[in-house]
């Protein structure tokens, strides 16, 4: 099983876009996780008289209108951002794979009664979703919001698995294996899972991309990542009032959204790519 | 026919119950109760909030408080808003629709229109510099938080160029007896920049999915056999094959409704658009929950709506679903 | 008086990832007016392809190579500008497909088919295009044609399919009709309907029929003249009864012995070992040495050119100058 996922992701790294998201995501963790040694500590004593200050040396992304450098800023959401997207991503992902998987493998009245739940799930917008459970929760940890990230992200998932689970349980190798008297947990481990194993990398790296903007989202609407923990939506939340006079403020952290997401996708799309040329 | 529609009208009745039920499950699974907040910013006794309480049925057992939820749900009415008590959630609703369907339609036909042709042109310039580059730009549009790019729009050519409107849906100075064109006009003007940032967020999918479903179909016989015919290409291209390939790019309305939804809680918020997006955000805000939740609520029955929509022109357009 | 179509070392080249292929390497022949010539080979030995070339479809990124020669009545077809191309494609060569189930467009009726046709080389209004829809339905013997004019080509049965493509293919009267394996996707009893639909409509209206086919079993009896494809290359070519009395190159015998025969005695077949090498690395030499019972020392170095070995009778094969065939 892993290695026909190194194949796939050697196969994604032939095609141009693909190495390029590889090399930013690899970039910008880098950077975020080793540039706060590198940088002006955060948490030193901001000459707060001096407000917005516009790039330039000291700052290269300017200070905001504590005086805080925009750039430490930045990094320190970036660490929470990613961080955050990528548990839920995790998260999400198992939770699809085992649900997928038990509505294809034992069918039935358990297959409808998930399906139908996941069809109502899907027709509830994922932002909603996320207002309804995060909103009225006046104090909430990182791990909540890991936690319904992951919960809302996983029914797409869960119908692909189960789509693929349904096609290979008919396939010709799986019915020699049960009629060679292997049981379903064999099953699912050494025939299923590797045949699965692709199609969700592709959707989580996609999903990554989703659970970053979802979260900045939240953050924005001051209901995500809470303050004084940094996020990148946040920080373009404190930043609105200053959009005519710091615009840099706001710039900055969205550009570190659109870069990361667009990395992210440009490599879920080279792996989508390397799974199906037909795609292409 | 007949028989196709109910059993798919159906199944969006049932997907609907289901959605009810989850909401209301949901709603029940958050730590914390609306009303507490509402007590502390009001300095509330403890009777008023226990008259409240019972006023918002919350001292009921969750077995009556579900019955009544659904209930009131089938029936219109999703319930009183805090924020704006004693105001009904379905009147608010209702209020912030006209906008929300102008705005959506709008991005709707812009979207697929735009989508559809360059996504067509890419097929048909398939691994050209042009389709690569189309590619990327549309990437990173869907890349950008749809807030931020409202704001930085708004920066741009509302406040550096002072060319467009950045706020709300009519200009409040404007005469009030101004011909029936200067209103319409001021209400475009408003429009141009929430739609222009929800397109060039969502744009994206639309073009892939087209640049997909017609390349998929220039690969079969039967455009070969058409070509072989002497059919002008121009013919060959719209009428044979791109005929085929709008299937799929129908099929996305499902999948892309929830999308545009979402796009429009933060664009309209940025813009003040009065819309069912900036009321969603609002009560974010104030944590005015029987709102959120009757946005919720009709947001998803919107999108089960577009789902059978496009089920429906799929009908009509594919023969062979239509002798199915 | 010359041939309807000339074909001239025609080259077609793909590029791939493993370098350059070469599927139709320096094909030569003709079709005369009225001829039915078939194009007989296993499948990837490019006859297909070599088809498609006639009316300038190969799929990019294929191209065909300078030098190539296609010659329609004495006009060359590669020198065609769109616009004169597409008067002949479908107006004086017909074009019929293996598979008439994808070979129809799903979504329209097949009068709209048809007339779309009729229409796209002639001025007629859409009431005569739908007449002549009519007509030609007849002629190609559909039962009730006034009913399956407004019919979906998914209401149809295979056969009857097949029969619609050949009406769209005739709908302009072309000079030549080319058919690529049009029965392979057919049941076997279809299969000899459609056989002889296409005999009698070639006799009927002087048709020249160039068949391309995996199968010499249909060949027999029906084909003027067999030319016999391999790894891109034609390697043998006679009228039908000398090929098939005086059968000469070892290929050609080869397939020849894998034909189950209704008749005579023979019933054991026997298939050809090995199978046909990939158009990137055809064999140095012969390119079937490497499949050959009969071959030759300098079969693995020398590429035999066409040598005759009877009446019109040629073949690409150093035992014709061995005069051992």
């Amino acid at each position: 099983m892993t290695g026909s996922l190194w194949r796939l992701m050697l196969r994604a790294l032939t095609s141009p876009s693909g190495r390029l998201g590889a090399v930013i995501i690899a970039l910008l963790t880098l950077f975020v996780f080793v540039a706060p040694w590198l940088l002006p500590d955060p948490s030193a004593m901001p000459d707060l008289m001096a407000g917005a200050v516009p790039p330039g040396a000291g700052h290269p992304f300017g200070t905001d209108q504590l005086n805080r450098d925009v750039l430490s800023r930045v990094v320190s959401g970036g660490q929470i951002s990613l961080s955050v997207a990528g548990l839920a991503v995790l998260l999400a992902v198992t939770l699809g794979a085992l649900v997928g998987g038990l509505a294809g493998f034992y069918g039935g009245w358990l297959d409808s009664a998930l399906m139908r739940m996941v069809d109502g799930a899907l027709a509830i917008p994922r932002l909603f979703l996320l207002l309804l459970l995060v909103a009225v929760w006046e104090q909430m940890p990182l791990g909540a919001l890991v936690l319904v990230l992951g919960a809302t992200g996983w029914f797409a998932t869960s119908r692909i698995v189960r789509g693929e689970v349904l096609r290979l349980r008919e396939a010709e190798f799986v019915l020699a294996a049960t009629a060679l008297g292997a049981g379903p947990g064999r099953i699912i481990l050494r025939h299923l899972l590797p045949n699965v194993a692709g199609p969700i990398l592709v959707a989580a790296t996609l999903g990554v991309g989703d659970v970053i903007l979802l979260e900045a989202g939240l953050s924005y609407l001051g209901i995500g990542v809470r303050p004084p923990t940094p996020s990148w939506g946040g920080m373009i939340l404190d930043a609105r009032p200053l959009l005519t006079t710091a615009p840099w403020t706001s710039i900055f952290p969205g550009l570190a959204i659109a870069t990361t997401v667009l990395a992210v996708n440009l490599l879920g799309d080279a792996l989508r790519g390397a799974l199906d040329p037909r795609s292409a | 026919m007949t028989r196709w529609l109910v059993r798919r009208t159906l199944q969006a009745v049932v997907t609907f119950v289901v959605v009810t039920v989850l909401l209301f499950v949901l709603m029940r699974l958050t730590p914390g109760d609306p009303l507490e907040r509402l007590a502390g910013d009001r300095q509330m006794s403890a009777e008023a909030v226990a008259a409240l309480r019972h006023k918002f049925g919350i001292d009921q057992p969750i077995t009556t408080q579900f019955t009544s939820f659904v209930a009131g749900a089938l029936a219109g009415d999703l319930g009183v808003s805090i924020e704006h008590y004693p105001t009904k959630v379905s009147t608010l609703v209702l209020s912030r629709l006209p906008a929300s369907l102008l705005l959506g339609g709008t991005v709707l036909l812009l979207t697929f229109g735009i989508g559809i042709a360059l996504g067509v042109f890419q097929a048909v310039k398939r691994r050209s510099r042009a389709d690569r580059w189309l590619t990327r730009a549309s990437l990173t549009l869907y890349a950008m938080p749809s807030f931020w790019l409202g704001l930085v729009l708004a920066w741009f050519f509302g406040i550096r160029l002072q060319l467009l409107p950045v706020a709300q849906m009519h200009d409040p100075l404007l005469d009030p007896d101004a011909s029936w064109l200067v209103r319409t006009g001021d209400v475009l003007r408003h429009l141009i920049l929430p739609a222009v940032t929800l397109t060039a967020v969502s744009l994206a999918a639309v073009m892939r999915y087209q640049r997909t479903a017609l390349l998929e179909v220039l690969r079969l016989d039967f455009v070969l056999a058409a070509r072989a015919r002497g059919i002008p290409e121009r013919q060959v291209l719209w009428r044979h094959a791109w005929r085929n390939a709008l299937f799929p790019v129908v099929g996305l309305l499902g999948l892309w409704l929830p999308m545009l939804v979402s796009g429009s809680v933060f664009v309209e918020q940025v813009f003040n658009w009065p819309g069912l997006g900036s009321l969603a955000a609002d009560a974010v805000g104030a944590r005015d929950y029987p709102v959120i939740l009757g946005t919720a609520m009709l947001v998803s029955a919107q999108v089960l709506l577009g789902g059978l929509l496009a089920d429906l022109a799929y009908y009509a357009l594919d023969p062979r679903v239509r002798q199915a | 008086m010359t041939p309807l179509l000339e074909v001239e070392d025609l080259r077609i080249t793909f590029p791939t990832r493993h370098g350059t292929s070469h599927p139709v390497d320096g094909v030569s022949f003709s079709v005369a007016r009225g001829e039915l010539l078939a194009l007989v080979g296993e499948s990837g030995c490019g006859k297909s392809l070599t088809s498609l070339a006639l009316l300038r479809l190969v799929p990019p990124p294929g191209q065909i190579q300078p030098g190539s020669a296609i010659r329609l009545d004495g006009t060359d077809v590669l020198g065609l500008g769109p616009e004169e191309l597409r008067s002949i494609r479908g107006r004086r060569i017909g074009m019929i497909f293996q598979d008439p189930m994808t070979s129809l467009n799903p979504v329209f009726t097949i009068a709209d088919q048809i007339g779309e046709s009729v229409r796209a080389h002639q001025k007629v209004s859409k009431r005569a295009a739908r007449a002549r829809a009519l007509e030609l339905l007849q002629e190609v013997g559909i039962p009730d044609p006034t009913q399956r004019l407004d019919v979906y080509p998914h209401q149809m049965s295979g056969g009857m399919r097949q029969r619609v493509m050949i009406a769209i293919a005739l709908a302009s009267e072309p000079e030549m009709l080319i058919a690529d394996e049009p029965t392979t996707a057919l049941d076997v009893t279809v299969q000899a309907q459609i056989l002889e639909l296409l005999d009698g409509l070639r006799a009927a209206r002087g048709m020249a029929v160039l068949l391309i086919t995996h199968d010499l079993g249909i060949v027999a009896g029906r084909a003027d003249r067999v030319a016999v494809m391999y790894a891109g290359r034609l390697v043998e070519e006679a009228a039908t009864a000398e090929l098939f009395a005086r059968p000469s190159h070892p290929y050609t015998k080869g397939l020849l012995a894998s034909v189950p025969r209704i008749t005579g005695a023979v019933t054991r077949l026997t298939p050809i070992a090995g199978t046909v090498p990939a158009p990137t690395a055809w064999p140095a030499g012969c390119r079937f040495h490497p499949r050959c019972p009969a071959a030759l020392p300098r079969c693995a170095t020398d590429d035999p050119p066409a040598l005759p070995v009877g009446n019109a009778h040629r073949m690409r094969c150093w035992l014709a100058e061995a005069g051992r065939a």
